[in-house]
Order: structure tokens, then sequence, then C-alpha cells
């Protein structure tokens, strides 16, 4: 194998790129397709894991104190909640400041407060942050057995929904990933295979000349890459628009949902992507090659 | 030293040697069955030996064999009775990597010439040259020269369609004397061209062979196989039926 060689194939894989524009382009767009479908997924499914890793470490108990208990009995019953094993700390938070938060949470610019100044609804509450998520069930139970406690909720379920939810995604992007990819797979083979046809002539002479199986099989595999790396490409400028485009208008408008956008992980995605198209390329032409070229 | 080299040119080693190099083609008792609904004798119990050098002729009716002697001789076919060796290396035992090795050093000339219609002449020669994975400067170099030599150089750059066919052919045969190769293969080099033209191409072979380039012709061309005076090996249901140098039809 010697420089020129590896030219002759680059030119002959691009030749008959260009003769079967139409396969082609079909194959490229099931590669690119199947890949957004994969790249989608796995976007979703680390952003869902980030989210659930956030609400773990966020996670804490709220503590809401029966209407009865004045205000000076509120603020006695810290000590309590600081006893319990696993409580890393203790914040108060009164009616009035539930108030303000409420409001700025729903950008209500001041009318709620307003509207409710004279009968505030809510209870005063005690905020308990965790050491550890595992020990939050617990903390709750014990909380809830401290007199003047109306009632505890720290999300229960919450996590576990998100995780099991990641995992559905997971399992079912895996199955939807799998089919798509084997249609990609195919379509090379198809592709690969017109392409051996529409060169059967050519082949039959590169063979009775002594071109050697490897020289003769190269420039199809080469075809078969260019074609899924392409799709890759096509896939991967893709998902970074729409992605780029969905960190936008979250950080607008939901901005309390964190999103992944450290540049790295993302990078490291679409690199294995592109690998990934390169792969399904050369399976795909394997498939085509196996079975001729055996004069 | 006159007696030194006549003990060394007649030790048995020596014969044995030349035997080797001076035969270029040996078939011993060579039968090729082909196995369908019905058993087809092809080639029946053929011995040959084709010396270097030699110009062959080998005729015979449709279906005496010798599209298969020519299937055998490059490789595309192994005997299912017999040996065939070339330049003294067995072709049943080439092992399935060495003989695009053994194919560089035959070229073949076919009947329908087998050019590559989307490519122009030079295309087609260096096509070969690319095959067998030779550098582009020395593509650049070999090909025209080689056309010079059929005589197609100002030619260079038409397509297939704007030759006649003997013309061709002679792209053909530029294709396959560009690697230069110790034997050249045709089958029916001129079955498809007028009587003027045929002669031209066997001038043509005739050169390429007194550089001593050993040369295997099946032909149906009476005329031209009278007209050559060369050996002719006549096949008649597969097995031969006449070997005579300087023979006719």
């Amino acid at each position: 194998m010697n420089l020129s060689s590896i030219q002759y194939s680059l030119r002959d894989a691009l030749r008959s790129f260009r003769r079967n524009k139409f396969m082609s382009i079909a194959s490229m767009a099931t590669v690119a397709i199947s890949l957004l479908i994969l790249g989608s997924a796995w976007l979703l499914v680390l952003n869902a894991n980030f989210l659930a890793t956030k609400m773990e470490s966020e996670l804490e108990v709220n503590v809401y104190l029966l209407k009865e208990v004045t205000r000076e009995q509120a603020l006695n019953m810290k000590p309590e909640f600081e006893k319990i094993t696993g409580v890393a700390e203790v914040i108060f938070v009164s009616k009035e400041d539930g108030l303000k938060l409420l409001e700025d949470r729903m950008d209500g610019e001041g009318k709620i407060q307003e509207a409710m100044a004279d009968a505030n609804p809510l209870p005063d509450r005690y905020r308990l942050k965790a050491d550890n998520a595992d020990l939050v069930p617990q903390i709750a139970k014990d909380v809830e057995l401290i007199q003047g406690v109306e009632s505890v909720r720290y999300g229960q379920g919450m996590v576990e929904k998100l995780l099991s939810f990641t995992h559905w995604l997971r399992t079912a992007g895996l199955v939807v990933i799998f089919a798509v990819g084997l249609a990609a797979v195919f379509l090379i083979a198809t592709t690969i295979r017109l392409t051996v046809f529409s060169r059967r002539r050519e082949i039959g002479i590169m063979k009775l000349v002594g071109a050697t199986n490897g020289y003769i099989r190269r420039p199809f595999f080469l075809e078969g890459m260019l074609i899924g790396l392409t799709g890759a490409l096509i896939a991967v400028g893709c998902l970074h628009l729409f992605y780029s485009q969905l960190v936008k208008n979250i950080s607008l408008t939901v901005n309390f949902l964190p999103v992944l956008t450290d540049m790295n992980i993302l990078l490291n995605i679409y690199k294995n992507l592109l690998l990934m198209g390169t792969f399904l390329g050369a399976v795909g032409s394997a498939i085509s090659l196996r079975r001729f070229l055996k004069v | 030293m006159l007696v030194l080299y006549y003990i060394i040119s007649n030790t048995r080693y020596n014969q044995l040697y030349k035997d080797v190099v001076i035969k270029m083609i040996q078939m011993f008792n060579v039968s090729k069955t082909y196995e369908g609904d019905v058993l087809v004798k092809a080639l029946d119990d053929i011995s040959l030996h084709i010396k270097k050098g030699e110009f062959v002729f080998i005729v015979g009716p449709s279906g005496a064999g010798k599209s298969t002697l020519m299937r055998l001789m490059i490789r595309e076919e192994v005997p299912s009775k017999g040996q065939i060796m070339v330049e003294g290396r067995s072709l049943p035992r080439l092992r399935q990597r060495e003989i695009p090795h053994y194919r560089r050093k035959i070229g073949t000339v076919f009947q329908d010439f087998k050019l590559l219609m989307d490519r122009t002449i030079f295309e087609n020669v260096a096509f070969t040259l690319e095959a067998i994975e030779t550098s582009r400067s020395e593509i650049k170099a070999r090909v025209p020269s080689v056309l010079e030599l059929v005589g197609l150089k100002d030619k260079m750059s038409c397509y297939p369609h704007q030759l006649s066919g003997g013309q061709q052919q002679r792209v053909c045969i530029a294709r396959a004397i560009v690697n230069d190769p110790l034997l050249i293969i045709a089958d029916e080099p001129t079955g498809n061209l007028d009587p003027e033209t045929s002669r031209e191409i066997m001038n043509i072979l005739l050169a390429i062979n007194k550089r001593g380039t050993t040369i295997v012709t099946a032909t149906h061309d009476k005329e031209m196989v009278d007209l050559m005076k060369k050996r002719v090996i006549a096949l008649s249901s597969g097995r031969i039926v006449r070997d005579e140098e300087r023979g006719g039809y």
C-alpha cells in the first residue's frame, strides 16, 4: 500500500458516491436520523441524570407547623429539629417570608402580597437540610412525632420517579436506536451492493490484471465509511443547533431547570456519534463485501 | 576453463534448472469436468509444454475446450485432475493471496476488449497499473510509451467509442503489456475484426513476441493461422488432436 494507491481508492470511492447519488443520500439520511435520535436520547438521559443528582443534593424536608403554634413557640422548636440525626441545617421560614417567596416564584409583582396581607394562608415552616439523601425518609418520620408539626413533605418519590424515567428512556432509546441503526446499516449495505454491481466490469478487469482483494475492497469500504461519517456530521450539526437553541430557550423561560452546558461533555458525545457513524458505514460495507470477491 | 564450463553445464542440477526455466507452461494429464445436471468433460487428459518465447495458436471448434484451457492458465479455475505449472510453479497449489501476484506476470487480451467505456484510452491502460498499486509518476511515464508501441499515442484522450474495433483491440493489448508480462494469453483477439485489421493485430502480437514474451492465442481464424506459420495445437472435444510446429489450421 502506498500513497498513490490510497489516492486511487479515495478517488474511486468519491466517484461511486457521485454515481449513486440518490442511494448515497438516502443511506446518509438514515444514518443522520438514527444518530440524531441516539444523540437526543443521550442528551436527554444525561440531563435527566444531571437533574436527579441536583435534586438529590438539594433534597430537604419541609416541616409545616400547626396554625395554633405561636411564633414564639415555633422559634423554640428549632433545637428539637437540630437534635435529629442526619439533619445538617435547620432554617426557619416565617409565613411572611413564605408569601414573599411565592410572590417571587409566580412573578406576581407584589399583587399577591397585597391581596393576602391580612389573611396569609401559609403556615410557618422549617426547612431541614439532610447530610445525605438516603436519610431523608427517616428524618421525615422522626419529625412527624414532634408536637406542633402539622405535616412533613420532602418530595416523596420525586427522585425515584425521575430515575425510573431515565431508566425507561434509556431502554426505549436503545430499542429505537437499535432499530434505526439496523436500517442504516442495511441501507448502506444495499448502496454498496449497488456500487459493486455497477462496477462489476471494473472489478472483473482488476482481478484479471492482478489487483489484490484488499485493493479491490478498499474503495467500497471508504465509500461506506464516507456515507456514515457524512450522515453523522449532519446529525451532530442538527443536534448541536437544536440543543443550543433549547438551552437558550430554557434559560430564558424556565431557568430553575438545570441543563447540561458543559462543552467537554457535549464534544465527547459528538465525537462518539461521528465514530459510530463511521462504524455503521464500515459494518454496512463489510456485509456487502463479505460474499463477493471469492475468485 | 573450458572443461569446467563443460562440467557445470552438464550437471543434473543444471539440466533440471534449464528445464524449469525454459518451459513456460507445462500441463500434465489435465482434465476439467464441470458438474451440473450432467457432467461435462471440457478437457480430457491434456499434456502439453510451451517454451519460453513461443507463439502458439490453440484452434478448434466451439466447445472444444479452448476457453477452459485459457481459464486454467490465468488461474481462474483449477483442473479437476492433473497438474499445470507456469514458470515451474504449480497453479492449483497457488494460495488465494498469491493469485493476484501470479496474474501480474501474465497479460490477457479478449475478443470483446473489456475496455471501460467511461474512461479515456490513457485511463484504461493506467487502470491496470493502478490496480497493482503503481505510483502515479510511474504510470505517467509508462502509459504513453506503451500506447506509442501499439500506435495509439495520439488517441490517448479519446474514449473507446471514438475508436474503431481494431484500435480498441490495440488498447486492450497495450493494457496487457503495460506491466511487461512474461506471458500473454489472448482469447479470440481477432474474433470481432475484419481480415485487414486482424492482420494488423497479429503483427503487433508478433512484435511483442519478438521481444521475448510468450504468446498463447486461442482462435477460430483459419486464414490467420495458415498465414502465420506458428505452432498450432488443435483441440477437439477436450482432447489434443494435433500439435505441430509451423502448422496450419
